[in-house]
């Protein structure tokens, strides 16, 4: 049945309709109209974030937690390019999502108008589709058809951006209109003579290994996974992205590959004769030089969006559809195997190549930190990142237990993730532990929002890695620049103990590695957000490594 | 289909909703992805709100063998075919105002009967001329016309269905197959049903 409201209400009617039941953002003069109307619809809570940025990311975090569309809310001009930042993370990394954004009155479009800001043409080529609704008639319906593109086939985010006038206006909203949407298909089960070619490859192997990336995560198919790996006793490696779909005290688990992936991982896949990829696009991070990655194994990649297919790697069998109906094929389909002698070799290179180096020193260390978090935690908080080596640290020494709960911007690569996402991701899973493990400079990026976390009693643990440096960058310097370090160094950064107490938070210090333990067991009993500052040696390199471009051959385990 | 240097032109036929934005979604996504557009025909399909697009891309083999796959993920875009390897019939239109003077306006009219071209315009010193076919009749005609004075030439890009029969023109993929060669062969006619 149709009803006559403001396009304001409409907005927040058809949100309702699609199960939304918190929001992100922060108003500015174009969307006051649709903050005007918030009261009537209590069961839309609203977070409010300190920047556009923050309410992007923690919609991202809230959504990848949690399985649900995330929402975040903008005013027009700056307020909406603000998102930008936000709705690239997400694209990157299929993050289903949709914005919505004030925009100037209709007749002021075009004009240069005050707080005006082409927002569809800026957000194209970073959302998985954008409208400009020009009639309220038109609001509905778009809302509901950007719910179900965000989160069918491949996820991602999508934009509305909605006049102020068109927020005012009176328009008719039927919530039961059909979508209309010709030629948006969903891909679900993958044809059958693709599975049975994929089926004879497996079986045929004799080395095979998984790739499991982050469609395992987005799709929910971690029970089929480890289903098909325990069949076909089959090694699992998980993309950075994949990290958490497959448990990682399990004995078939072989950890991530890549650049800063597990030696042994990056040797598995490279010796492999069948790499079954699960929801994976062949990232330059694990893939390097393409022409080397992998050269004497046949491929499986199975991927709900057709163009990854033969993308960056020509592969032997191509499985199209969703992850979680493929299994489902074909699992029947696998024979029963033990590949005895295979994983006894993945367990030999394991040995040979241990790969997750703690470096001797009395000194506190990035991976003394991790660790420890890991070990107090038992591996089963959520975990989420910022970009750079603490991430990578977090990647490598945390033994994730629980499915999904690694939060990381891997595609984008977006500094200043962590701080936010880790308030979406509390948001959406009140009763659970977030450490947001961040680095010292992705941290200041976003940091306002720890208002927003002491605001809403939302007890994130920041767990900062103190170093005064942008390690990675350091690093790369070091290695690719002959040494020539610049604006690498942090000589200004505020007292993190003193900043959490300023923002009414706890803090607490850690310089040594026998405070770890008590001080991570405190934060965690602290009813409360709370940062901790690890202050960690100033200049350590990350291994193992491939450098960019390159292949295993070029991989570097140890420092010289 | 290659044109030489590893490069290779692709023909994309499209079915679009006709909406503002369209144009500059499916732009964007080809200059993203490094996709060259050597021609874009453009116009109202037989549904309505449905727009049909030709394109002919140019660009590495390994990159534009991507295009349809990557237009089909825009969502405004209902359905894609790459028509390239297909059993295809393609036209292109083109005006071309030439120099006419009565001295040599006779011979322009006779160039002009040979090609099946149409007179649209006629002037004191220039006449217009329509023509359609194939890329090679029309690049053929403009080079015939250069002598006399070419004032003004404009192309509509390439639009192509699928054959109806399995009979297949043997000279209709002569846009592909002379795009590397930087001569001009006078094509001859065939009859009516003829590619010219």
């Amino acid at each position: 049945m149709s009803k006559h409201l403001s396009g304001s209400q409409i907005v927040c009617e058809a949100l309702l309709k699609e199960g939304v039941d918190v929001v992100f953002g922060i108003p500015g003069g174009a969307i006051l109209p649709l903050y005007g109307v918030l009261s009537q619809y209590p069961d839309l809570r609203h977070i409010l974030t300190r920047h556009e940025q923050g309410a992007a990311h923690s919609a991202d975090g809230y959504s990848r937690s949690t399985g649900k569309v995330g929402v975040a809310f903008a005013t027009s001009g700056p307020g909406a390019t603000n998102l930008v930042t936000g709705l690239a993370t997400a694209m990157m990394d299929s993050v289903p999502m949709v914005a919505i954004t004030g925009q100037v009155g209709r007749a002021a479009i075009g004009t240069d108008a005050f707080q005006e800001a082409d927002i569809t043409g800026a957000s194209m080529p970073l959302t998985k589709h954008n409208y400009l609704v020009m009639r309220a008639d038109d609001l509905g319906a778009t809302v509901h058809e950007a719910f179900h593109i965000a989160r069918t086939g491949r996820p991602g985010p999508v934009l509305i951006d909605i006049p102020k006038d068109v927020f005012t206006e009176m328009g008719n909203y039927d919530p039961d209109a059909p979508l209309d949407l010709p030629g948006y298909q969903i891909p679900c089960k993958a044809e059958e003579s693709q599975v049975e070619a994929a089926a004879k490859l497996i079986n045929e192997s004799e080395k095979p290994v998984i790739l499991a990336g982050h469609g395992v995560v987005l799709s929910r198919a971690f029970d089929e996974l480890r289903e098909l790996a325990e069949k076909a006793q089959i090694p699992v490696v998980t993309t950075l992205l994949g990290i958490s779909s497959f448990p990682e005290d399990h004995v078939l688990s072989t950890g991530f590959p890549g650049m800063h992936g597990m030696a042994y991982s990056s040797l598995a896949v490279d010796q492999a004769d069948l790499i079954i990829n699960f929801g994976s696009r062949f990232d330059d991070r694990i893939v390097g030089d393409a022409k080397r990655f992998s050269r004497s194994s046949k491929k499986i990649h199975v991927d709900i969006d057709p163009a990854e297919i033969n993308k960056t790697i020509a592969v032997d069998a191509p499985v199209v559809g969703n992850i979680k109906d493929i299994f489902g094929q074909l699992l029947p389909k696998v024979k029963q195997k033990t590949h005895l002698e295979w994983l006894q070799h993945i367990e030999h290179l394991k040995a040979e190549h241990p790969s997750l180096r703690i470096p001797e020193s009395d000194r506190l260390m990035g991976q003394h930190v991790v660790k420890a978090l890991s070990d107090v935690t038992k591996g089963e908080a959520i975990i989420t990142t910022g970009v750079g080596q603490h991430q990578m640290w977090a990647a490598q020494h945390y033994q994730f237990k629980n499915a999904n709960s690694w939060l990381s911007s891997g595609g984008a690569g977006t500094m200043g993730y962590e701080v936010p996402s880790a308030i979406g991701a509390q948001v959406g899973n009140p009763d659970k532990l977030i450490w947001s493990i961040c680095g010292d400079g992705g941290f200041q990026m976003t940091l306002m929002e720890l208002a927003t976390a002491v605001e809403n009693n939302l007890p994130v643990k920041y767990a900062i890695m103190n170093n005064n440096h942008l390690g990675m960058i350091t690093q790369w310097q070091d290695f690719f620049y002959e040494g020539d370090f610049q604006a690498e160094t942090y000589t200004a950064n505020p007292d993190f103990v003193k900043l959490a107490e300023a923002y009414g938070m706890k803090g607490i210090r850690v310089t040594k590695q026998d405070e770890l333990e008590s001080a991570i067991a405190e934060a965690n009993a602290h009813d409360g957000p709370v940062i901790v500052d690890f202050v960690i040696e100033k200049v350590d390199d990350l291994y193992p490594m491939i450098p960019a471009g390159q292949s295993v051959e070029e991989l570097i385990e140890e420092p010289n | 289909m290659a044109a030489g240097n590893g490069t290779q032109q692709r023909t994309i036929s499209a079915l679009v909703q006709d909406k503002p934005g369209v144009l500059a979604r499916i732009s964007g996504l080809f200059r993203r992805r490094g996709f060259n557009i050597a021609s874009l025909a453009v116009g109202r399909s037989e549904s309505p709100g449905l727009s049909r697009m030709t394109f002919v891309v140019e660009g590495p083999e390994e990159v534009v063998k991507h295009v349809a796959a990557q237009l089909d993920r825009l969502i405004d875009v209902v359905e894609v075919r790459d028509i390239t390897e297909s059993n295809i019939v393609w036209r292109e239109l083109a005006l071309i105002k030439v120099n006419a003077p009565a001295k040599t306006r006779g011979e322009v009219l006779e160039l002009t009967n040979v090609y099946r071209a149409n007179v649209i315009d006629i002037g004191v010193e220039s006449l217009t001329m329509e023509i359609s076919g194939g890329r090679q009749k029309i690049d053929s005609l403009i080079e015939l016309l250069r002598k006399f004075g070419l004032l003004e030439v404009i192309r509509t890009g390439r639009v192509a269905t699928l054959r109806g029969t399995l009979v297949e023109g043997e000279d209709d993929g002569l846009f592909q197959s002379d795009a590397s060669s930087p001569t001009y062969i006078l094509p001859v006619t065939s009859g009516e049903s003829g590619s010219v």
